[in-house]
């Protein structure tokens, strides 16, 4: 068990809502990583963003952990709602609040809450909040 | 054509779908939406479902046919 992977699993977790993405939401490098960014921030969910683009195995672990092959990957409550897709779509139908108030109850919503946990490879110690 | 090949997956690992298209979204031939509509989904999440569809697409996405892939799923129901 890799010391990264540890990490990547307290993170989805421990936070609400976890956004695995390419970029950070200030630069997005992706696409998809947008789409489900802007879905996340449609409904004023709090987001927690992970960039995955430092380090090859950040995505390889969180793989490993998810078993979703493709990024970005949405986290809620420590579940994987899917990836943009999926974010997308729930977004469009109206479920997302839902979803956001079955797995974190009451108070779930906090537009604008946004920050960004930077994962570095395994040489560069423990991750730090930087946003 | 990439396209021909994800819809012989897709076919082969959905043989009841009612509907099974690939689609090049960009034009460079690595760039894929998918819809698949089939019986398989009925009541399941819509994670399981693009879970099946990753893994029918588990080749293509693992030899880099597929640079990005956007999915959508149905239920029969």
């Amino acid at each position: 068990m890799s010391e990264l992977r540890d990490r990547i699993k307290e993170i989805i977790d421990t936070e609400p809502v976890v956004l695995f993405m390419k970029g950070t939401p200030e630069f997005i490098a992706c696409g998809n990583s947008a789409r489900a960014l802007e879905a996340l921030r449609g409904v004023g969910a709090p987001i927690t963003a992970v960039d995955i683009l430092p380090d090859p195995e950040i995505r390889e672990r969180l793989s490993e952990i998810s078993g979703w092959p493709t990024i970005p990957q949405v986290f809620i409550g420590g579940e994987l709602l899917g990836g943009a897709d999926i974010t997308v779509e729930l977004y469009e139908r109206g479920e997302l609040p839902a979803k956001l108030f079955e797995h974190l109850g009451h108070g779930w919503q906090a537009p604008g809450s946004e920050r960004v946990i930077e994962l570095a490879g395994e040489d560069a110690g423990p991750f730090r909040i930087v946003g | 054509m990439a396209v021909d090949r994800l819809e012989i997956l897709l076919r082969s690992a959905f043989p009841d779908a009612v509907e099974a298209v690939a689609l090049d979204r960009t034009g460079t031939n690595d760039h894929f939406q998918v819809v698949v509509t089939s019986p398989r989904f009925n009541g399941l999440t819509l994670v399981d479902q693009h879970r099946l569809v990753y893994e029918a697409l588990a080749a293509p996405l693992a030899d880099g046919t597929i640079h990005e892939l956007r999915i959508r799923t149905r239920g029969t129901q």
